[in-house]
């Protein structure tokens, strides 16, 4: 675990972990498309809409995902003072953000034709916002003081 | 066939936006940590040269090298 975060290591995994998700990611990307907007069948109830939730929830699960490993992964730092910690958890803070995101836009999307409002401040979708806020701080945090002063 | 895929009970506009959205946001997601990671490595190589992982194993088992690392964790 900690020889894969050491600074000689890090670049050489993430090197091949880019040739591998690079190999299988575009027949995945077909694959999970033509499943989510042509094989499956439509809800019983909300008809076609439910297609939105093929991309809504697992946006929501990343965006949390990646809030509680960047929380795990700052524990770690602050208790093993690895650098590449720092680095990996800096990474990590844009793709939350962007599922977060991802996570209210299809949200809405599919509240529409669902609740009939784009929005409403029920606990889910104000905690989803709330994150999507404390990772803009995180990321304007990182961007002004920089990875080797934090 | 197409009509129908494109419309989808009326539910069309919402769903390929969502959809539409989703894979703009995956674009984005890759030029930017595309970007970031090669600074990163830029930033990596311009401080500790080109050492590869051959050569920095080879170089941690050297006993002088362990005497002089084993105080310093936070590299």
């Amino acid at each position: 675990m900690f020889k894969l975060f050491a600074s000689s290591n890090i670049f050489f995994w993430i090197e091949k972990l880019i040739s591998f998700i690079n190999s299988i990611f575009f027949v995945l990307l077909l694959v999970a498309l033509s499943f989510a907007l042509i094989f499956s069948p439509p809800d019983y109830l909300q008809g076609d809409s439910v297609r939105i939730m093929y991309v809504h929830v697992p946006s929501a699960w990343i965006g949390l995902a990646s809030f509680t490993s960047i929380a795990l992964l700052s524990i770690a730092n602050f208790i093993f003072k690895i650098k590449n910690i720092k680095l990996v958890t800096k990474s990590i803070a844009p793709i939350g953000l962007m599922f977060t995101c991802l996570a209210i836009v299809t949200g809405s999307l599919w509240g529409q034709p669902t609740w009939g409002t784009w929005w409403a401040w029920d606990a889910r979708i104000t905690s989803m916002l709330i994150f999507l806020m404390k990772y803009n701080t995180e990321l304007i945090k990182l961007k002004n003081k920089g990875l080797d002063r934090l | 066939m197409i009509n129908e895929l494109l419309n989808m009970n009326g539910y069309g506009l919402y769903v390929w936006s969502a959809f539409s959205f989703t894979l703009l946001s995956f674009l984005t997601l890759y030029s930017v940590a595309k970007v970031q990671y090669i600074r990163e490595r830029n930033k990596f190589i311009a401080k500790y040269g080109s050492l590869d992982a051959q050569k920095a194993r080879v170089a941690r088992t050297q006993t002088i090298n362990q005497e002089i690392l084993s105080g310093s964790q936070s590299i």
